[in-house]
């Protein structure tokens, strides 16, 4: 799938699918059951926290090759209110406080590749991938 | 290991369980768990171990395979935890080797050597009851003849107290040859600007002169020390009247004067020496007396040394507070 595939956020079914559309491509490039398990993971976050914070935005999927690596890139965005302390967000033991983030240092960790960037009042972008193992 | 390897060996280890070699199997597992957790394999891996050896070994109804999908993602949570947990480990690790370093800092902040005088013997420990002290204390040699000695309680414990020392070790640093209750009043205006409401110090400033034998002092708010009078063979509250430091900006510190025979005595300590909780009670002040009497046929460094020993095997090596002891005495 080189057209990527993008999912608008709206609500809680939205997030489901997202999962299941993550979960099955995964499936499709040969990720083996915890990855798929770890990529829906990582977009169930994501979306929740576009779902609870922003109101609304979307999850695009894309498969991605890189010197011979196979992998899924997951790009999170919204026009919400961004987050105005990136460095905290990402602090280890914020995400249980369920605050504006939450879960982002646990999804950094399940992914090979993280980055994200907010302007308070703007939005956020959050960039992962996972590398097919 | 790799991966791989970790499966394989989780597969056989489920094949032989299977076979009916129960416990032993069990017992098997829990020595790998425990290889497992030191190389940070996750909660939801062992599930996928598990689907995969299951998968191998047995035919599976299709419910069955299927519900593994529902635990593995139960999982993935507590594996998030658990990575949470070894990012957290490492984060101590960093801590407390800053800690070390900060420890080293302070040390730095205390005399390393004693000055030596004739006629006059010093003993000193210093022990911190975390790993850093909010304990101060000196004795710096003056001129030829005079020395000061000084020792402060900061009230409060660990990094607080050890950064308000720095504080302290600084403006004394400013005052050489001043008296006792000169030094008391400028250092009382440095820590009223400079410390937090919450927090105060005590102090004991004293100059010796071993020329005559005199010790000048003046106290802000610090536990009374002793004097030992050899020849009464009796044990005395060291007076003085002072207001603790950081309280009141004009606090005035009178000062007072001993004057030493041979054989007499001076104990300084912080009240971590002092409020020891014996079993249900405090120590009193006799019995303290008590002790280093006990001592006395010993240098000044070992009725110190011995003293703490003595109350850390009696308060059931329990140290709740810094303690600092300083000894000073005539000796001829």
């Amino acid at each position: 799938m080189a057209v990527p595939c993008s999912i608008p956020i709206k609500n809680e079914q939205d997030i489901v699918l997202a999962r299941q559309v993550g979960r099955n491509l995964a499936k499709e490039l040969g990720y083996g059951n915890i990855e798929q398990s770890r990529v829906a993971t990582a977009i169930s976050e994501l979306a929740r926290n576009i779902f609870l914070y922003a109101g609304e935005g979307s999850i695009v999927l894309e498969h991605i090759q890189k010197e011979g690596r196979v992998g899924l890139r997951i790009t999170a965005n919204d026009q919400g209110p961004g987050i105005t302390d990136l460095r905290k967000a990402m602090e280890h033991g914020y995400s249980t406080s369920g605050g504006l983030g939450a879960g982002l240092p646990g999804v950094k960790r399940m992914m090979d590749e993280f980055a994200i960037d907010s302007m308070p009042g703007k939005g956020t972008e959050v960039v992962v991938t996972k590398w097919r193992s | 290991m790799h991966r791989r390897e970790l499966q394989e060996q989780y597969e056989k280890l489920l094949s032989n369980f299977l076979a009916g070699d129960r416990e032993a199997q069990l017992y098997m597992a829990q020595q790998l768990s425990k290889s497992l957790v030191t190389q940070d394999i996750a909660p939801e891996d062992i599930v996928d171990f598990h689907i995969q050896a299951l998968e191998k070994l047995v035919q599976m109804p299709e419910p069955v395979r299927e519900s593994f999908q529902l635990l593995l993602e139960m999982m993935m949570e507590y594996g998030n935890t658990y990575r949470q947990h070894n990012v957290l480990r490492d984060k101590q690790k960093q801590l407390e080797s800053e800690i070390d370093l900060a420890v080293v800092m302070q040390q730095t902040m205390l005399p390393q050597v004693l000055p030596e005088f004739e006629g006059v013997e010093f003993g000193l420990i210093s022990v911190p009851a975390k790993k850093m002290s909010g304990d101060y204390y000196n004795i710096l040699q003056e001129n030829d003849v005079t020395f000061s000695v000084a020792i402060a309680d900061i009230v409060g414990k660990g990094i607080p107290a050890a950064l308000c020392m720095s504080m302290i070790k600084y403006g004394m640093d400013a005052q050489y040859g001043l008296t006792p209750a000169t030094r008391l009043h400028h250092l009382n205006i440095v820590v009223e600007q400079n410390i937090d409401p919450s927090m105060f110090v005590t102090m004991l400033l004293g100059n010796y002169d071993t020329a005559r034998h005199s010790f000048r002092y003046a106290v802000a708010g610090h536990e009374p020390g002793f004097f030992y009078r050899a020849c009464e063979q009796r044990f005395y509250d060291l007076e003085g009247r002072g207001l603790v430091l950081g309280v009141l900006r004009d606090a005035q510190y009178p000062e007072y004067e001993l004057n030493l025979e041979v054989g007499d005595m001076i104990v300084l300590m912080t009240d971590g020496v002092s409020e020891r909780k014996v079993g249900m009670h405090y120590l009193n002040r006799q019995e303290l007396t008590n002790l280093i009497q006990g001592e006395l046929a010993h240098t000044a460094q070992e009725i110190a040394e011995n003293l703490y020993r003595r109350l850390l095997l009696m308060t059931n090596y329990e140290l709740p507070d810094d303690h600092t002891m300083i000894v000073i005495r005539r000796t001829k």
